[in-house]
């Protein structure tokens, strides 16, 4: 470390974004880079700790943040780079939308802001894209074994890239009409544009990877012909079981899960014609968003893109409160009030309220109506438990109403069935320390295993299944 | 893997076998040392008297066994009385020829009567046989009755033999004489049916006798009554009282040995005997011719290391070479280029050099062979000898002044023998030689310097290769690969080495997997930990005193040690170990007829097992005797042709297996050892290459890679390849001299094949084949498991599938210094420290279970060899019936850290938490505010209750000391045992400086040894010092874990230390070399149970507490503790993750983001601890610790203490390399027969309650109750120790620093004052003594007056003469010295305030010193002001050649000009004529004007700085706070 003075020199400089007024204008990402000279400061903040928490607590991946942090630092992108893309294949995607516990766990946030860890990995891998570092990295050689994987989002990429160098035969199967998955269709564009993930496939396919769109795995082929022709099958589909509400009026038009309507934009905005009929938008709409999580966020931003008259999100749990609580100490992740970009961007927020029914008029919904709800402070165990504030009920204007409130386990289909494959009591796939399912030669990977997570966690995922099935194909 | 139960034996000359982890191989002694003769060589029987007398007089030096009664041993070495024997003799019936014309030998021999009669019957024969008649025998009146049981039940019966001449000659005789002992000690030695250990033959010569035994000095006389009689005379006696560190010391150990008497240790005595077992293979002496076999083996291994030299000095001098020749030698003085002396003795040295490794270690060598006497110092001049020589004919010299009373006016010179120097008595020519005289003439005996000129090969010398090409990318990674480089290792190890010629530093504790335990492929040089000086052996300062350290070497053939010809020095020269590609190339291309090389491959077929290994081993060996009979002088074992199919055998192991394998063929001396390896990139790797035997290293690939670094711009700074190459090598010089320092050795010629290592986790079998004779006491893998490591490492530089993927070109984590996933394993984690900082903070004990889990269960992957202990069962009892945490806590400390390491907060809030529990914390070595010493307003205290008194002293003021209630001596600490340490300047804060009275923003240096201990018998003097002056408090001694601590802590139960601390070399430190952190020293557990074990053995437990500490986390490390010994508990980091330290590991560069290890105002800021979590922390842990014990079935901990019974190795420990581990030495229960005490029931018996300060104190009365002045007079005597220490230490009591008004108790004390002399002096009181005094004076001052003149009537020239010892005013903080006279090495070392005038001073003055006064009014010695970064000194430099005697780093010289100084500098020669009559200082007073340019001004350049900082800061004051702040900071 060449600089140990350097948190105490520079102060963290956040990611600029651009501004308001002009970012809800399009759907264009609103972040931007760094001029590098900062970005040199924002690395030389890192203190190359004994115990990196950063790495080796906060990061799902283990990224080597204190080693490339210091490459940055001595202008040595290249290094850096290949000391990320040792832990992480899609690091220009967690490089724009990672959550970055990395940051929560930084010793640095003991007491002062973090380093800005999430963007430094941006910026190292969108300089290695510029210098055209990134090139394929073919096996150059073959085991003559083939796999498929079965959903190209982030579970499913690194997985395929990872079996694809370790020389093996690589199919994706994709029922969707692009690949790309959650990446493509469920993260809104003004936070990450999907050339992003086209530069990467690109990449991929020179590697040798065959992507198959618009294939249902299970249903346009079937289990046991996928069996036949791969020597190992890894299920990456996700957990796209969305949670429903099931109160009066869930079937009132203009009340959507979220996911429908955020990838609706998504398509549109890659050149799609929507069919007329199919359209969600929330021009000039009262939106409410329930769900106070990050997908809530995407749909307020959208919405506000797409011109709604107001927009109100609301939560079940209680406010958080402004700073960490003594029993939620760094280095977790802090549970506190955060505003998010899309917030920032405009709408209300209401929280401990529960939604009883949703109100309608011809068929379409107008009115939500709630109750406002008393938790109760955490018991021994540290579950909470809540009760209704008599007299709170109220209701709110809802044109538009988006379910936002997570998603419950992988979609239990005609694959997941035929393959044999077992569930667990959550509804999410089983898989061992290699990764391998209870059927031998069948992986799990992503949220299929350990349901909706953070996309850096897919990453990780993806990259253990790659490498048990590759041990399994060795086999050692 | 269980523990058997062996019982404990002793032969019957008292030498036990080694039991357990105890090892009597590792004793040490220690001694006084000295002789008288009379110079007209005239017998006479005062002679024999006064050499008792002297005996008498040193007997504080030695020591009292675990009896009482028992002296660790005395002797003397006289003239063969002949006409003593010509009056006794017939008696016996015995006829004598005349004088000359027979020898004796003095026996020792088994008391069983038949045994006694076999033994001597052998001798008979022998004599016989080699023509020497047997004369008759003389049983030896001896009085046993007032033995000590130990010497008692071993005492031999002692005869003495009586031998004619024959037919030889007088020398010839002598030689036969030596042969025929030889051959009777080889006869009785292979008796295997009987115990014959008591067989001994203390002297066999024609010329001198020696009379010993395991006696006190005044027993001596006492038993022999042969030396009562008046006939009994001699014209000198050798004399030697010993301390040896265990308390079965035996009879036959007692010095003197035949030729030599000693005081020191031989530190590289292991490389040494190697060497001269592989050079008997080419001995060869016209004089011995065919008997030169029945000398062989030369060294008797049984003996201690002084036995040892005696053995190879004997066989010197007794094939020809002339006494002094032998010890020059031996033990060279420093001959380096810093040294101005003549080309024909430099190249006397290097002749012999080629010929002849220096014994190196503290030495004070007395040696008498009948024709000869003299003595010499080692080239650091550790050791005292003092003499003096009288107007009737007499020389003294003794370890002390005063030993023998001599009338003022029959003094012709006091001395003191100088650092390389000898004094010769030549009994021929009745005379004194002086030292230039035997050294000249020896040096010209031969044309060595012609001989070293026209002969010597240089690397320059040789054919130049053109540049080599750089390794392609692919190539180098597959080698690192193949290696196991890191990428941590080039990020942390080779980039700094690289970049700026240093080893990186680190800071706290090693928690990572023990080598044997890591899951991970390790190197096999991570199995070793380098071994270190403590206590009975001080490390050397290789900064500092450079300039007695060497790195050169010779390679090539060596000739037999026994001859003198040209051709014995036609060896190639190396300037350092290291070679460079460039250097292989010469060295392969050399057409020199006495430089041949021979390539030799060390690697085993790819993927191969043990099997494959061993063979290929064999192989190698096989090749190497090949080669060496075909002429080869250089083999070079290298790795360079590694490939797909063939893996590289670890160089470590081809290395030493090789020298081994060569030593056993007797070959070794034929051919040196290159070693051209990838693997080695580490200091310690070289270390340990060198130290298993190489003779230089090439290490290829660590030299490509910082290449490849360099050209990629990848290292700190921009340097072209070749400067980056450079640095590196720079940076492993310095590294190897800091590692041979840390055992006190000096050069790289000892440090060859010393093997100062302790292996853990090695098999046995592996050891005993390849590294002969190095300790590994838990056993552990054998070859199978070094090959699997390897291949693992090979498969990935050449993987099976031959395939190279993108990812290969990033190198595995590492993480061994910091956490990496995927890497090395550590205990501090974030789960972990999380854990606990949560625990504490919320007070929640089930938290801290958690924590407590995650720590203890190692199952899944061990770090520790705890963790593969458990408990058996026990009966258990209700936890409430278990005594309470309150009664636990008392026994807990906190580790020393040092206020400067950590922060002030950090440091008061510990202090606090300590004091709530009734724990005890620790200063550390920087001093502690006086302030703390006052409780705050709410009850708390923030005193330190244990002080540390540590080398550098800072702060040990006398107040400081008489306010603790514990004195811990640290003679070494975990993280870097055996080196010093420097506080930099910059965070020398104002306060920091106060409190450690130096000068702020100058950095501090904390020297590798104590400068007032060298050896055991010394440590034994500090304690006294410190009972004296404090004498409520305990006084405790820190040691850290290395094979032998058991010895030296038995030795320090012996120098009446309270309380022994064994640390785990794994403690924490705020600044460390990696390789100290990592490489140095061994865990606790192994320590612990040596400790334990040895101290029972030696019947020492029950009067000295044991502590432990080293990464001690959890109560089931206390639990573990405990049953293996110890009774009290330290903890260090865990107490600061307690109070937020998160291990970022950045103490030493003052960035702690926490606020805990830092000084910078706006980090310290941020610091979040409290009392209450560190109290809470310890409350858990006892918590924890009370559950065991209930379990157990325990109610007190003094019930659990040594229970190690009740401990198990785990079964089925799910670990490929932990299978051979084999704990049950470890876990050996005491042979308790005795029920002797398991841990301490009695206090030790200090004897201070005898000192003359009593006796002056209670003169003193009406001065010390009503501040009354008082004039006291005394006799003095140089067994008077630490006088007016105990008297300054009731002073500071009664009034504090300030102490009495000036002058208010003035002692006049007559002859010679003994060690530590004013020790702690506290203000009011001048002590004047008219005669001399020995070391350590003023040693501690805090103030007060020291006059030391010539004694009344001396006719000598004061300024001539020697009157005080070594290291006078030893980290003083005031007060003021006067003496009339010249002083010894290291004056005012590391001195903080006291202002001196002295007359000459030695080598090495004002070493460290940090501020105070100093003015020689006279010569100095070499490297004057090494080390020196404040205070000022003014030299009298009549030669004008101060300048090449000055160690000019870190001083300016300067003239005295500046009015303050002039004026400075006049008073204080006023004050020195005032106080000493001086006529010295008259003179120059009286010629002020003409003598004022020949003084010169040392001033250091950083004080200098301070001064001007200081002075613009109180400007700035004046003008705002703020601008203060800012400088403040910076």
């Amino acid at each position: 470390m060449a600089k140990p003075t350097g948190f105490m020199e520079y102060d963290r400089e956040e990611p600029i974004h651009r501004p308001v007024t002009e970012r809800v204008g399009d759907y264009r990402e609103i972040e931007e880079l760094l001029p590098e000279e900062g970005i040199y400061r924002q690395a030389v903040r890192c203190m190359d700790c004994g115990i990196p928490f950063c790495h080796s607590y906060g990061c799902p991946v283990k990224n080597r943040i204190p080693d490339w942090n210091d490459m940055v630092y001595r202008k040595n992108w290249r290094k850096a780079l290949d000391l990320l893309h040792a832990t992480c294949n899609l690091p220009e995607i967690t490089g724009r939308v990672c959550p970055a516990p990395c940051e929560a766990a930084c010793t640095l946030a003991i007491n002062l802001p973090a380093v800005t860890i999430r963007h430094l990995e941006l910026q190292i891998v969108e300089h290695g894209w510029r210098e055209e570092w990134i090139r394929p990295e073919p096996a150059g050689f073959s085991t003559g074994k083939r796999v498929a994987v079965v959903g190209s989002g982030p579970a499913g990429l690194p997985a395929a890239q990872q079996l694809a160098r370790s020389g093996h035969e690589v199919v994706v199967f994709e029922k969707s009409d692009r690949i790309g998955g959650l990446l493509r269709y469920g993260i809104p564009d003004f936070k990450l544009e999907k050339w992003v993930i086209d530069r990467r496939l690109d990449q991929m396919r020179a590697e040798g990877v065959v992507f198959e769109t618009g294939v249902n795995a299970g249903v346009d082929i079937s289990a046991a012909y996928m069996r036949r022709s791969f020597d190992a099958i890894v299920l990456a589909a996700g957990a796209t079981a969305a949670r429903d509400l099931p109160v009066p009026g869930r079937d009132l038009k203009g009340v959507h899960f979220a996911m429908e309507y955020l990838s609706q934009q998504n398509r549109r905005n890659a050149g799609d014609a929507i069919p007329e009929g199919e359209e969600i938008s929330a021009a000039g709409k009262h939106v409410v968003v329930i769900g106070g999580g990050d997908t809530g966020s995407d749909c307020i931003g959208t919405s506000r893109r797409q011109g709604a008259a107001s927009i109100t999100q609301i939560e079940l749990l209680p406010k958080p409160p402004e700073g960490r609580l003594p029993t939620n100490p760094w280095p977790t992740w802090p549970v506190i009030l955060r505003v998010s970009s899309s917030q920032e961007e405009g709408c209300e927020r209401m929280w401990s309220v529960q939604t009883k029914e949703f109100l309608g008029e011809k068929g379409g919904v107008r009115k939500l109506s709630c109750v406002k709800l008393d938790w109760s402070a955490p018991d021994a165990a540290g579950t909470r438990s809540f009760k209704e504030i008599p007299g709170s009920a109220f209701e709110l204007r809802a044109d538009l109403v988006l379910l936002a409130m997570g998603f419950v386990h992988v979609e239990h289909g005609p694959l997941i069935r035929d393959l044999g494959v077992a569930i667990d009591g959550r509804g999410n796939l089983v898989a061992d320390a290699n990764s391998m399912t209870n059927v031998k030669g069948v992986f799990g990977a992503g949220d299929a295993v350990v349901g909706a997570s953070l996309v850096v966690r897919a990453i990780d995922l993806g990259r253990l299944a790659a490498a048990g099935a590759d041990r399994y194909l060795a086999g050692r | 893997m269980t523990a058997k139960k062996k019982p404990f034996r002793i032969n019957a000359s008292g030498v036990p076998k080694p039991t357990g982890l105890y090892d009597p191989k590792n004793d040490h002694d220690s001694c006084g040392v000295g002789f008288i003769a009379r110079i007209d060589g005239v017998s006479l029987h005062t002679v024999v008297e006064q050499g008792i007398r002297i005996l008498v007089n040193l007997e504080h030096r030695g020591a009292l066994g675990g009896d009482k009664s028992t002296g660790d041993g005395a002797g003397l070495l006289l003239e063969i009385p002949d006409t003593f024997f010509r009056q006794v003799c017939p008696g016996d019936g015995l006829y004598l020829p005349a004088r000359g014309e027979y020898a004796v030998g003095m026996l020792f021999l088994p008391m069983d009567e038949t045994l006694a009669g076999r033994c001597s019957g052998a001798l008979e024969q022998i004599s016989d046989a080699e023509g020497c008649p047997l004369l008759g025998w003389r049983e030896v009146p001896v009085d046993a009755s007032f033995l000590g049981d130990l010497s008692g039940s071993t005492r031999p019966r002692i005869r003495q033999l009586f031998l004619g001449r024959g037919t030889h000659e007088e020398d010839a005789f002598e030689r036969k004489l030596y042969v025929i002992r030889r051959l009777a000690e080889k006869e009785v030695a292979s008796w295997e049916d009987v115990d014959a250990s008591q067989f001994y033959i203390s002297s066999l010569s024609s010329r001198t006798i020696v009379y010993k035994g395991l006696l006190t000095g005044s027993q001596l006389p006492m038993f022999y009554p042969d030396l009562k009689n008046e006939l009994f005379m001699s014209p000198y006696a050798v004399v030697h009282q010993r301390y040896s560190t265990n308390t079965l010391p035996t009879w036959h150990l007692a010095h003197p040995f035949r030729i030599a008497a000693h005081n020191g240790e031989i530190n590289t005595l292991r490389g040494n005997i190697n060497r001269m077992r592989a050079r008997e293979a080419i001995l060869a002496s016209p004089l011995f011719g065919d008997d030169i076999v029945k000398l062989r083996p030369v060294i008797n291994e049984s003996g201690s290391d002084s036995a040892i030299f005696d053995n190879v000095l004997e066989l010197l001098v007794m094939s020809g070479r002339s006494l002094p020749h032998a010890v020059m030698m031996m033990i060279p003085e420093a001959w380096g280029p810093k040294f101005q002396m003549s080309e024909d003795k430099r190249s006397f040295y290097e002749y012999h050099s080629t010929i002849m490794e220096p014994w190196d270690g503290p030495a004070a060598m007395v040696f008498c062979d009948g024709r000869y006497l003299g003595a010499t110092l080692d080239r650091n001049g550790l050791r005292p000898a003092r003499y003096t020589v009288t107007r009737d004919g007499m020389i003294v010299l003794a370890s002390e002044t005063g030993v023998m009373d001599i009338p003022a006016g029959r003094i012709v010179r006091r001395g003191r023998l100088q650092p390389g120097r000898m004094l010769l008595l030549d009994l021929q020519q009745k005379r004194i030689v002086p030292d230039n005289e035997i050294k000249a003439a020896i040096s010209r005996r031969k044309p060595y310097r012609k001989w070293v000129k026209d002969n010597k090969i240089e690397l320059r010398g040789l054919f130049v290769p053109s540049e080599i090409p750089a390794e392609d990318p692919e190539t180098l990674r597959r080698k690192q690969h193949a290696f196991g480089y890191t990428e941590e290792e080039i990020r942390l190890i080779i980039t700094p080495m690289a970049s700026r010629g240093q080893e990186a530093i680190g800071s706290m504790g090693d928690d990572a997997a023990l080598a044997v335990l890591s899951n991970r492929p390790q190197s096999l040089f991570a199995y070793f930990k380098q071994l270190f000086a403590q206590v009975t052996n001080p490390p050397i300062d290789p900064l500092r005193e450079e300039l007695v350290m060497s790195l050169n070497g010779f390679v090539g053939r060596e000739r037999n040690l026994l001859d003198e010809t040209p051709e014995h020095c036609r060896m190639l020269r190396l300037i350092q170990p290291i070679l460079t590609p460039e250097d292989m190339l010469r060295l392969r291309g050399s057409t020199h007829p006495d430089l041949v090389a021979a390539d030799l491959d060390m690697l085993f077929p790819a993927g191969g097992d043990g099997k494959a290994l061993q063979t290929s081993l064999a192989r190698l060996f096989v090749q190497a005797d090949k080669a060496v009979r075909g002429g080869a002088t250089l083999l070079i074992l290298t790795d360079r042709n590694m490939n797909a199919g063939s893996a590289p055998i670890p160089s470590l192991l081809a290395t030493a297996g090789l020298h081994h394998h060569l030593i056993r063929r007797g070959l070794r001396t034929h051919a040196s050892i290159v070693v051209e390896s990838g693997e080695p990139r580490e200091v310690i790797h070289f270390a340990l290459l060198l130290g298993y035997g190489a003779n230089a290293i090439c290490p290829s690939t660590a030299l490509s890679t910082i290449r490849e670094l360099a050209e990629s711009e990848s290292l700190e700074a921009p340097l072209l390849p070749g400067e980056a190459v450079d640095k590196y090598v720079t940076s492993v010089k310095k590294g190897l001299l800091k590692t041979f320092s840390r055992m006190g050795i000096s050069t790289l010629r000892s440090f060859l094949g010393s093997q100062i290592f302790e292996a853990v986790g090695l098999g046995k079998g592996v050891v005993e084949k390849y590294f002969t004779n190095t300790a590994s006491r838990i056993a552990g893998i054998g070859l199978s498991e070094i090959a699997a490591e390897t291949v693992a490492r090979h498969r990935r530089g050449f993987p099976t599938d031959g395939r190279w993927r993108s990812s290969d070109n990033l190198l595995d984590v590492g993480g061994v210094y910091q956490v990496r996933e995927g890497g090395e394993r550590h205990l501090w984690t974030p789960e972990s420290i999380y854990k606990l900082q949560s625990a504490t903070r919320l007070d929640d004990y089930g938290i801290y279970k958690e924590y407590a889990a995650l720590i203890n269960d190692q199952s899944l992957a061990h770090a520790t060899l705890r963790s593969l202990f458990r408990f058996r069962k026990g009966t258990p009892v209700p936890l409430d019936e278990v005594e309470p945490v309150e009664k636990i806590l008392p026994r807990f400390v906190t580790a020393a850290m040092s206020f400067g390491s950590i922060s002030k907060e950090t440091h008061e809030t510990i202090a606090i938490a300590m004091n709530r529990i009734g724990g005890r914390s620790n200063s550390g070595e920087g001093g502690e505010d006086p302030e703390r010493n006052i409780p705050l307003p709410n009850g708390d205290s923030r005193r330190s209750r244990i002080r540390q008194v540590a080398s550098a002293r800072f702060g040990a003021t006398t107040e400081y000391l008489v306010n603790a209630d514990e004195l811990q001596i640290k003679m070494a600490q975990g993280a870097k045992p055996g080196e010093g340490g420097q506080l930099p300047g910059h965070k020398v804060s104002p306060e920091i400086a106060r409190i450690r009275h130096t000068m702020p923003y100058v950095t501090l240096i904390s020297p590798p040894p104590h400068h007032d201990i060298y050896s055991i018998e010394d440590l034994a003097q500090l304690i006294y010092d410190l009972k004296s002056v404090n004498p409520r408090a305990d006084v405790s001694v820190k040691l850290v874990s290395e094979v032998g601590v058991g010895t030296i802590a038995a030795g320090v139960a012996k120098a009446k230390a309270d309380l022994v601390l064994i640390s785990g070399s794994d403690g924490g430190t705020g600044a460390s070399p990696l390789t100290s952190i990592k490489h140095t020293g061994l865990p606790w557990e192994l320590g612990l149970a040596e400790t334990q074990q040895a101290l029972i053995y030696n019947r020492l437990r029950d009067r000295i507490r044991v502590q432990v500490d080293g990464q001690l986390k959890t109560g089931r490390d206390l639990a573990i503790a405990a049953l293996m010994g110890a009774e009290e508990f330290g903890f260090g980091t865990a107490v600061l993750v307690s109070l937020g330290c998160i291990m970022m590991r950045k103490c030493h560069l003052n960035t702690c983001p926490v606020g805990v290890a830092t000084q910078d105002p706006v980090l310290r800021a941020r610091f979040g601890g409290a009392p209450e979590y560190v109290v809470r922390f310890l409350r858990f842990v006892s918590e924890e610790l009370r559950e065991t014990m209930a379990e157990l079935g325990f109610r007190t901990l003094d019930e659990m203490v040594g229970r190690v019974d009740l401990l198990e190795v785990q079964p089925a420990i799910e670990h490929w390399k932990a299978q051979g581990l084999d704990f049950s030495a470890m876990l050996l229960p005491p042979d308790n027969g005795q029920h002797s005490p398991l841990h301490r029931v009695r206090a030790q018996e200090h004897e201070v309650g005898k000192a003359l300060d009593h006796e002056i104190m209670a003169l003193a009365r009406s001065a010390m109750d009503r501040k009354e002045p008082v004039r006291i007079e005394l006799p003095i005597r140089n067994v008077h120790r630490s006088v007016g220490a105990a008297l300054s230490g009731e002073i500071t009591r009664r009034y504090g620093a300030a102490g009495l008004p000036d002058d208010t108790i003035h002692l006049n004390l007559f002859g010679s004052a003994g060690q530590s002399f004013g020790a702690f002096l506290a203000p009011g009181v001048t002590m004047h003594v008219r005669g001399d005094a020995n070391d350590y004076l003023g040693k501690g001052m805090s103030g007060g007056r020291i006059v030391v003149t010539p004694p009344d009537g001396a006719t000598f020239l004061p300024h001539k003469n020697v009157i005080v010892g070594n290291v006078v005013l030893y980290g003083a903080t005031g007060g003021e010295v006067y003496l009339h006279g010249t002083a010894g090495e290291r004056f005012a070392v590391r001195n903080s305030g006291g202002k001196a005038v002295v007359e000459g001073v030695g080598d090495h003055g004002c070493e460290y010193m940090t501020n105070g006064v100093v003015v020689v009014l006279g010569p100095t010695g070499n490297n004057f002001a090494a080390g020196m970064s404040g205070g000022l000194a003014y030299v009298y430099d009549e030669t004008e050649l101060f300048d090449t005697r000055c160690n000019l780093d870190m001083v300016d010289v300067e003239s005295v000009w500046q009015v303050e100084d002039v004026k400075r500098l006049h008073a204080m020669i006023e004050s020195h004529f005032r106080y000493t009559g001086s006529q010295r200082a008259a003179q120059i007073l009286e010629n002020w004007e003409s003598r004022l340019p020949l003084f010169v001004k040392i001033m250091p350049i950083e004080y200098r700085k301070s001064l001007e900082r200081m002075r613009m800061e109180e400007e700035m004051n004046t003008e705002s706070v703020s601008a203060t702040e800012e400088v403040y900071r910076g």
